[in-house]
């Protein structure tokens, strides 16, 4: 049984499909690549798993038990054992003490202390220790970033899900953030990566899925998916040994 | 031209020799309408907060109404609240007529439509990404509605002080529900009004300028959140 | 499209329609020969007499009529004063005595008269019933002292003619207002007109002073009785009085004149006798008219016609 199961997952708004029969798994300390173009529907997939939106068919199933149709009280405790990073991520308006310390505050977790401990050494390990006082809505881009990767791993999720997570960091930042990520995996983590970049993929994924225009059009071992080609480009897509028939 | 420049010199007066008829009137103006803002407040920024983030028919008809209802008239309002209370009314023996709480129930009812539909506007204002960052971060719905009143909360503030000066500044409610009863029931308004029927020009003309004076220390204080 | 010249001459042609436009309405209103501003009090004003009385005097002299100010009788009195309104119909004897030596008024008319009321719950606590009015007041204020939960009186409290002959009667009584204004919680002050009182009175089963015909609109709604109708010390005599264009000059006196002299006509004197007989079964009224010495008018000053001239300074 894999720790997460998406089983004939379909999403239309209206008349649009954005997801048309999806049908993945992911287990725990496993990394997940999902790559494709933009528009292909990665971010309404993350959407979907993190149960913010309810799939028009199929099911999202979480250690063997539905979590996708259940009602409000399962959907939120489903919810608190996983943890997103929008691909822009917003801050309260707050400190970052205050943002990253957020999901321990709202499921009640511990004394103020403790939350502080733990948020302290999730900006540790995100390369941001000191910035607890800060106001969050006026760090950069990257560092925006870097915080919401903090909010979301100092909640130890099960399933973490990251929608571009390096995208607006230099290389040296994304680096140390891919060391991270490879380690938390190591751990009893299972995540899932939305990605444009082919080789950030390609070092961190142990599975790769390619989504194209809502459809996954390849499942595999990252080497065998992405093979030698490295190509960033978000449009064009071509998988070296997988002719696509459009 | 004379009454209102003799109407300023009386009001620096009155204030500068702490006339106790004026500061007794206006103490109570002062918690009259406070307590009315504070109490109103505690229901409708949650209301507000469940109105806004919940999807339910006829929602849009329901703030539509809210708005319509800001400019209700306050002697409107003051005879609903009159009829309610009276002895020949349903709560008439309550005996809240013609008290200060009475007139603390009636204006709560008249700001009410202006706290509810600025919270509204208030977190309309809030960018929707916030409220799927708190419901990822494992918010339930009451944490949700508190986090964007937390975030859009300089604007609800400023709701509160505009229900406020509203609350204060009536006259309606305060005269028909509080009966202008001396020492009991007088407020600022009420007692501009005796002033003037009475042909006190000058007297009504410095009462007005003192609630004027109230009034802009509010709307400062006003500037200073919507500005942040 | 226009050429350049015509454009010109049409923008030409609309101005001085529009300065035409202006002078004419300004003119138009700076003629106030033909207007007369009225001050009257609410007692008086809400029952609608004076708009009955006024229709039939436009009528007849082709004028505009307003009524501009008809709350209390202090805010006419100050209008008069500032020279806002020309005439002015108040029900205050000793303000408007005074009103006149101040030189802001020409001369008194008595012309219509009626009377307060003492009213009460129907229990009568203070037992006034039969009594006459400033014995009554004396008996509730000592039954209030005593027992100020079943004894109530409400005041109006705002220098209102109807609060004037309420202060007249405590002196009547005995009583210096001053301390029985404040002498307990079964005196309230409610600061309001007469219909708020009554209101207040009928809420809270009191005790109040209150001019008939205000009485008599608010009936339907009350629970409250009258309890002493009638008597000279409840007499209520309403008065007319053209500002002074001497001293406040720009009033339109002559027409002020005109309407008090109808106001004393024989005509004019029978709308005032039979008004209200209809909607409330017996007359709002008194006519002036034979009656000086009830009303306590001297003969110069009771339904006659007006004697100043309106010579300007």
């Amino acid at each position: 049984m894999a720790f997460l199961e998406i089983r004939n997952l379909r999403k239309s708004y209206g008349r649009a499909q954005i997801l048309k029969e999806i049908n993945l798994s992911v287990e725990k300390g496993e990394i997940l690549g999902l790559i494709g173009p933009t528009g292909s529907g990665k971010s309404t997939l993350l959407r979907l798993i993190d149960l913010l939106e309810e799939p028009s068919r199929g099911a999202i199933i979480l250690e063997g038990r539905a979590v996708s149709g259940r009602s409000e009280k399962e959907r939120i405790a489903a919810r608190r054992r996983m943890a997103m990073v929008f691909q822009k991520p917003v801050m309260f308006k707050s400190n970052v003490l205050d943002n990253v310390t957020f999901g321990l505050m709202v499921r009640g977790e511990g004394q103020a202390e403790e939350r502080e401990e733990k948020a302290r050494a999730a900006l540790q390990a995100v390369g941001l220790s000191g910035y607890e006082s800060r106001d969050a809505n006026t760090l950069s881009g990257g560092e925006m970033q870097r915080i919401a990767l903090a909010r979301a791993i100092v909640l130890e999720p099960e399933l973490l899900l990251l929608d571009e997570p390096t995208a607006n960091l230099d290389p040296r930042s994304a680096s140390a953030i891919d060391s991270l990520l490879q380690s938390l995996a190591g751990g009893r983590t299972a995540v899932i990566l939305a990605t444009h970049n082919m080789m950030q993929c390609r070092n961190l994924a142990d599975k790769v899925a390619v989504l194209v225009e809502g459809r996954i059009t390849a499942l595999g071992e990252s080497e065998a998916v992405l093979g030698q080609e490295e190509r960033s480009a978000t449009s064009g897509w071509k998988v070296p040994g997988f002719d696509l028939p459009w | 031209m004379e009454e209102i420049w003799n109407g300023i010199l009386r009001a620096v007066e009155l204030i500068v020799t702490l006339n106790p008829e004026v500061m007794e009137i206006t103490a109570r103006s002062l918690f009259i309408s406070f307590t009315a803002v504070f109490l109103a407040a505690i229901i409708d920024i949650p209301l507000g907060g469940l109105i806004e983030l919940r999807k339910f028919r006829g929602k849009r008809a329901l703030v539509d109404l809210i708005q319509t209802l800001y400019g209700l008239p306050t002697v409107t309002v003051g005879l609903l609240v009159f009829l309610l209370l009276s002895r020949s009314g349903p709560f008439g023996s309550l005996e809240l007529l013609y008290t200060p709480t009475g007139m603390v129930i009636g204006q709560m009812i008249l700001i009410s439509p202006i706290l509810i539909g600025l919270t509204i506007s208030a977190l309309r204002g809030v960018s929707p990404h916030i409220r799927d960052t708190a419901i990822s971060l494992g918010a339930d719905e009451s944490q949700v509605i508190r986090t964007i009143i937390k975030e859009a909360r300089f604007a609800v503030i400023a709701a509160v002080l505009i229900g406020f000066g509203r609350a204060l500044s009536e006259v309606g409610v305060a005269m028909m529900i509080g009966g202008n009863i001396r020492d009991y029931t007088r407020v600022l308004t009420t007692s501009i009004a005796l002033q003037t029927s009475m042909g006190n020009l000058e007297t009504s003309m410095a009462l007005g300028i003192i609630l004027i004076g109230i009034s802009m220390i509010l709307n400062l204080s006003l500037s200073r959140f919507q500005g942040r | 499209m226009l050429s350049k010249g015509l454009l010109m001459q049409r923008n030409l042609r609309i101005s001085m329609f529009l300065i035409a436009l202006i002078t004419v309405s300004a003119a138009l209103s700076a003629a106030d020969e033909g207007r007369l501003k009225i001050a009257t009090t609410s007692s008086l004003y809400d029952t609608g007499l004076l708009e009955s009385i006024v229709d039939q005097f436009i009528e007849k002299n082709d004028a505009t009529v307003q009524i501009p100010s008809h709350g209390g009788t202090g805010i006419a009195i100050a209008a008069g004063q500032k020279g806002d309104v020309d005439l002015l119909i108040v029900h205050d004897k000793a303000r408007e005595v005074n009103f006149i030596e101040e030189g802001d008024g020409l001369e008194r008319r008595c012309f219509a008269y009626n009377y307060f009321y003492i009213v009460g719950p129907d229990d009568d606590p203070a037992g006034v019933s039969g009594l006459n009015a400033s014995q009554a007041f004396k008996s509730i204020m000592e039954s209030g002292l005593s027992n100020p939960n079943q004894v109530k009186f409400i005041t109006r409290g705002d220098l209102s003619g109807t609060h004037s002959k309420e202060q007249s009667l405590w002196k009547a009584a005995g009583y210096d207002y001053s301390a029985v204004n404040t002498s307990g919680p079964w005196y309230v002050d409610a600061g309001s007109p007469m219909g708020a009182t009554l209101i207040m009175a009928n809420e809270k089963s009191a005790y109040t002073l209150t001019d008939m015909s205000t009485f008599m609109a608010y009936k339907g709604n009350l629970t409250l009785v009258p309890l002493i109708e009638g008597g000279d010390e409840l007499l209520n005599v309403y008065s007319a009085i053209a500002i002074n264009p001497e001293k406040h000059p720009g009033v339109n006196c002559q027409l002020a004149n005109q309407f008090i002299d109808y106001l004393v006509s024989p005509e004019c004197q029978e709308i005032i006798g039979t008004y209200g007989q209809e909607q409330y079964g017996k007359p709002l009224f008194f006519k002036g008219e034979g009656n000086c010495e009830v009303m306590g008018c001297s003969a110069e000053e009771c339904v006659v016609p007006t004697q100043a001239g309106c010579a300007q300074a």
